[in-house]
This record gives C-alpha cells, sequence and structure tokens, in this order.
C-alpha cells in the first residue's frame, strides 16, 4: 500500500478565486434563510440572559464580586460574545456531511475538480462571512443594550479578535470535518456528534470559562486539545483577560491547532477514499 | 481513438453475514469480476444489466470514486483513482438520483459556480451555456432555485452542469429515471443530438431499454459482474433468438393454418381469424404472398422483436 500523506499545495490565483466563488455562493445561500437567522438569535438572545443571570449570581457570591478572575463587566461580556461566537464559530452545525456520506451524495463533491476538504472549509468560510455580521453582532447589541458590558482598552485589541473568531472558525471547521468522516467508517455517525457536542459545549469555554475549572485540567485542554480555541481564547481576547502580547501569542496557538487539524482533516479525507464505498446504486 | 480501456477489472466487497447467534461471518462478493471494455471516441454505449448486476460500480471506478480491487482502469489515458482531481476536469457525470447542483442556489448560479470549480474561460462558458439554454429550454426556469425545480427541469440542469466544462466523456446513470414522456423526449432528444455531434464519447446506463433503442449502435449487458454481450442491439438480437411476427387477420378461418418453411405458428385466435407467426428464416413478403394465395386477408402487420423482452430473457439466463 502506497503511503498517505496529506500536502498542503499552494494555491494560484484561480484557485483562490474559486473559493472564493464557493465561499460567496455559501454566504448567499445563509441569506436566504432570513427567518431561520431570526428565530436561531432570537434563541441565542434569550439563553444569553439566563447564562449572563446564573454567571453574574456566581460572580456576586464570589470574594471581591469577580468570578475566576472575571469581574462582572467582563463576565457579562465574555456570556455575550460566547452567545455570538456559538452561530459565527458553528460548534453545533447540523451533519451536513456525515449526512452526504451516508445517502451516497457525497459522490458529487468527489466528482468535482477540488480537494472535497478546502472546498467545505471555502464553503464555511462563506457561511462565517453572512454570521459573523448577524449571529455575532447581534446578540452582543442585546447584551450591551440590557447588561454593563466591557469595552476594549487597547486597539490592537479589535484586529487580535477578529483573526481569533476566523482561527477559531477554521480550528472548528476541522474538528466537525473530522466528526462528520467518522461516516466514512460507521455510516451512522451519530455516536460520535453526540459526543462532540457534549465535550466541545462544555470543554470550549461556551458553558463557563475554563478557569473555573481546576488549573492543572485547564493546563492540560489548552496543551492537548484545540477545544479551548474556539470560543474561550476569542473570549479571552475581547474582555482583554491577559495583555496583549499574551493574547496575540494564544492567537498563534489557534493558527498553529487549525493547521494542524485541517492537516488531519485532510489526511482522514484521502484515508476515506481509499476505501471509502458510495452508498447506493 | 480508445478513451476508455478497461481489462480485468474487478471488484471485491466484503459482507459480514450471520453465522450463529453471536457469530458473523465475513464473506467477500465480486461486484465486478473481470470486466473488458473499449470504448473509442464519440461512441454512445448502452450499459446495462439488472439491479446489483455491478453497473453503478463500474461507472463509480471508471470516475475515480471507487478503488478497483484489480484490473487495469484508463479513461482518457488516465488512471482514475489516482488521478481522479485531473480526470474530473475531463468527464462528465450525472446520477439520475443525485444532484451535482446547490440546492438552494438559483440554477443559473450553480452554472456560474461550476465555471469556476472547471476553471472554465468565461467566452467558452457563455458560448456552451447559450448552446445549452437554447436546446434544454433552460430559461424559463434558471432564476429559481434548485430545490423548486421538477424533476423533468432539474435532470436539463444536471445535463447542462455536467457538460458546461466540456468534458471528453460523459457519464450518465440513470437520467431516464422518474421522468414523464415529455421530458424523457427532450432529454432523448438532447443525448442524440450529443451523439450526432460526435465529440462527446457517451456511457449510458439506465433500465429504460427505449433510451437504449433511441439512442445507443453498441450495447454492454452486464450480469453477475460479468459482460454477457457486448456489441450491436442487432447482434443481440441474433444471439437471442429474437423473431419477427408477423399477425393476420382473416375474413374466413383456415381448417389449418398455413404452413411455410422458416415461419412458425405461434398462436391463433379462438375464432381462427387471427393467426400469429413467428418468422425465422422465411421472410415477412414470402409468408403474406403464400398466405394471400390460400385465404382472403383482412389485415396484416408486422411486429418487430421487443428489446425488453430480448433483454429479459438475457437477465434470467
Amino acid at each position: 500500500m502506497r503511503p498517505v500523506t496529506a500536502t498542503v499545495a499552494r494555491p494560484d490565483m484561480t484557485t483562490l478565486r474559486m473559493y472564493a466563488a464557493v465561499a460567496a455562493a455559501e454566504f448567499r445561500r445563509y441569506a436566504t434563510y432570513r427567518q431561520a437567522m431570526v428565530a436561531a438569535m432570537f434563541t441565542n438572545s434569550v439563553f444569553g440572559f439566563l447564562r449572563c443571570f446564573v454567571l453574574l449570581a456566581v460572580a456576586g457570591g464570589a470574594a471581591g464580586g469577580a468570578a475566576a478572575g472575571y469581574p462582572r463587566d467582563r463576565l457579562a461580556t465574555y456570556v455575550w460574545i460566547g452567545q455570538g461566537l456559538l452561530g459565527t464559530v458553528n460548534i453545533w452545525s447540523p451533519p451536513e456531511l456525515a449526512e452526504r456520506i451516508r445517502t451516497g451524495d457525497v459522490v458529487a463533491d468527489l466528482l468535482r475538480p477540488v480537494n472535497p476538504v478546502m472546498a467545505y472549509l471555502a464553503a464555511d468560510l462563506g457561511r462565517f462571512g453572512y454570521a459573523a455580521v448577524t449571529r455575532l453582532v447581534i446578540p452582543i447589541a442585546v447584551g450591551a443594550v440590557a447588561f454593563d458590558l466591557y469595552a476594549p482598552a487597547h486597539p490592537v485589541t479589535y484586529p487580535l479578535f477578529v483573526g481569533s473568531v476566523l482561527c477559531a472558525t477554521v480550528v472548528c471547521f476541522a474538528c466537525r470535518y473530522l466528526v462528520n468522516a467518522t461516516a466514512y467508517w460507521l455510516l451512522d455517525s451519530r455516536g460520535p456528534q453526540i459526543g462532540w457536542v457534549a465535550v466541545s459545549s462544555a470543554l470550549s469555554g461556551m458553558a463557563f470559562p475554563l478557569a473555573f475549572l481546576p488549573a492543572p485540567l485547564t493546563t492540560a485542554l489548552y496543551l492537548a486539545t484545540p477545544l479551548p480555541y474556539l470560543i474561550q481564547v476569542p473570549a479571552d481576547v475581547l474582555v482583554e483577560r491577559h495583555p496583549p502580547a499574551t493574547m496575540a501569542a494564544m492567537v498563534a496557538g489557534q493558527v498553529a491547532w487549525a493547521a494542524v487539524m485541517l492537516a488531519a482533516a485532510r489526511l482522514v479525507q484521502r484515508r476515506a477514499e481509499r476505501r471509502v464505498v458510495i452508498q447506493g446504486g | 481513438m480508445t478513451v476508455i480501456d478497461v481489462r480485468g477489472l474487478r471488484k471485491d466487497f466484503t459482507v459480514r453475514v450471520k453465522a450463529g447467534r453471536f457469530r458473523r461471518e465475513a464473506r467477500t462478493v465480486a461486484a465486478v469480476d473481470g470486466v473488458d471494455l473499449a470504448v473509442e471516441a464519440g461512441e454512445m454505449l448502452g450499459y446495462i444489466g439488472p439491479n446489483g448486476a455491478g453497473k453503478s460500480t463500474t461507472l463509480k471506478m471508471l470516475t475515480g470514486v471507487l478503488y478497483p480491487s484489480a484490473g487495469h482502469v484508463r479513461v482518457c489515458g488516465l488512471e482514475p483513482v489516482p488521478r481522479r482531481t485531473r480526470l474530473a476536469r475531463r468527464i462528465g457525470v450525472v446520477f439520475g438520483q443525485r444532484s451535482q447542483l446547490w440546492w438552494d442556489l438559483p440554477l443559473r448560479e450553480s452554472f456560474e459556480l461550476l465555471r469556476h470549480v472547471y476553471r472554465v474561460p468565461a467566452t467558452d462558458h457563455r458560448t456552451r451555456l447559450k448552446w445549452y439554454r437554447d436546446l434544454l429550454d433552460l430559461d424559463a426556469f434558471a432564476d429559481l432555485p434548485v430545490r423548486q425545480l421538477s424533476l423533468g427541469q432539474r435532470m436539463r440542469g444536471e445535463l447542462t452542469a455536467a457538460l458546461l466544462h466540456g468534458p471528453e466523456v460523459l457519464f450518465l446513470d440513470e437520467p431516464t429515471i422518474g421522468l414523464d414522456v415529455v421530458s424523457k423526449q427532450a432529454v432523448r432528444g438532447f443525448l442524440a443530438d450529443l451523439r450526432d455531434a460526435g465529440d462527446t464519447t457517451v456511457v449510458l446506463t439506465t433500465h429504460d431499454l427505449a433510451d437504449i433503442e433511441r439512442l445507443c449502435r453498441r450495447l454492454v449487458v452486464i450480469d453477475h459482474g460479468r459482460v454477457v454481450h457486448d456489441g450491436t442491439l442487432e447482434r443481440l438480437h441474433e444471439r437471442y433468438g429474437s423473431r419477427r411476427r408477423v399477425v393476420v387477420d382473416l375474413d374466413e378461418p383456415l381448417a389449418t393454418p398455413v404452413d411455410l418453411p422458416g415461419a412458425t405458428v405461434e398462436s391463433v385466435s379462438a375464432d381462427g381469424l387471427r393467426i400469429s407467426y413467428a418468422l425465422d428464416s422465411a421472410t415477412a413478403g414470402a409468408l403474406v404472398a403464400r398466405l394471400a394465395a390460400v385465404a382472403s386477408l383482412r389485415d396484416i402487420s408486422v411486429v418487430e422483436p421487443d428489446i425488453e423482452d430480448v433483454v429479459a430473457r438475457l437477465y434470467r439466463a
């Protein structure tokens, strides 16, 4: 058997234009479902209020009014950014690829002269573009109206935050791709999907700041998993939990995880193509 | 020039079957079992077989989405699986039961996106799209999202999508499945034009043998993973003893049906006024002349052999 390697080819301008067209098409696709977007933002906002009240109650009971080092205004900001990031980074995306593998529709993806992982990534970045101007901005605006939120003090925080959210989206995309790709082997990927939802919700900083956990566990999560780089890092960047240099290092960590996870997704995809059985006639 | 060159193609699948209360046994099943095939440039080939015969498996191996277990495969001179991405630019594929279009986008936008995906120069794209718009009458529904199209409209869109990059080979897997009569005629008419133009090689898989009769001069029949016929339709009829039939209606019944060497009486109606003959070596003309000499004929019809009967016999064999 020939060795399987995942190499990242340098894209030319035509390739970049093609991926840009795929991203633009996906942006338009999401823009067609406006009612779904409004419903999702409403739900995000309702849960934002619930989470905010719970975490502020925790902070109220803590010494100095700060929970795990987050004062009240930063804690409220953390919650509302998390609500915005949920739909932007898209942790709980429907298992579209897994469903295409199960039904055999994935054959249409494999018959195109593009790398499936990169084509799906381009599409996800198109979705990200639409979500960034709707599902990220609006919950934060709702939070700002109802609560006293923290405004970043350093100008560099804003570009760092944008880069961090983009990296979080790429890392999350690659994680989801890997979870979905289990369908190549299992056909029914509901087990891995449920596992992903449970783990990513609890350990990405989505449900609560990871600083609430014991320090050794938090350190292990940062060093050994991509999970904190999905929600915790971009949220911490915006609430300026650490000095700018430390946050820049965190974003660099996101870039590294994005590269590692994308390479893993490409490797798995190539493995899958060697043994894939397109379902149905 | 040979565009598709297949020798000894084989695909084995491992299936697990129950072999006891708690035991399962792995069994190897050959879905394709030593297929040889050579298709010349510009040819339109009918590739048929019963359900589970290995047609779609062959197509998947030819298009590079399925690894062959053994054998030699070249499509446009390329080994499909390792060169899948390069090959994809040179082939077009339509799966009647799947879609390559973007479900939520208007058809027109799917075409534009495919221009980028296949890197087709804008002028070539415009020229081809204009051609297919006219031929397949796409303008009436090109601005509708794909999910709102009827099956017939979608299939016309699928055919255009598969051809917009100017492929050398087009693989069609049941392109008329589920279509109404009018849509079938539109698709067949389009494929006939494509065949007559002669610059696209087409492999057509279908269960609708009318597609084959109208479009393909050459027919490959596969059963249990093996090629059981490769040749013209006429050769298939000869080989499996298809016979033309002559049905005569008489003014008065005959005491005994007229006998002619090379023709066999198949049936006589209860009133004796209608006799059906199967022609072996005799001609219809000779039989009619013989009958006219002894009886008054009211009507005569010559019935061509039915391809469905021949193929059904072949499948059963």
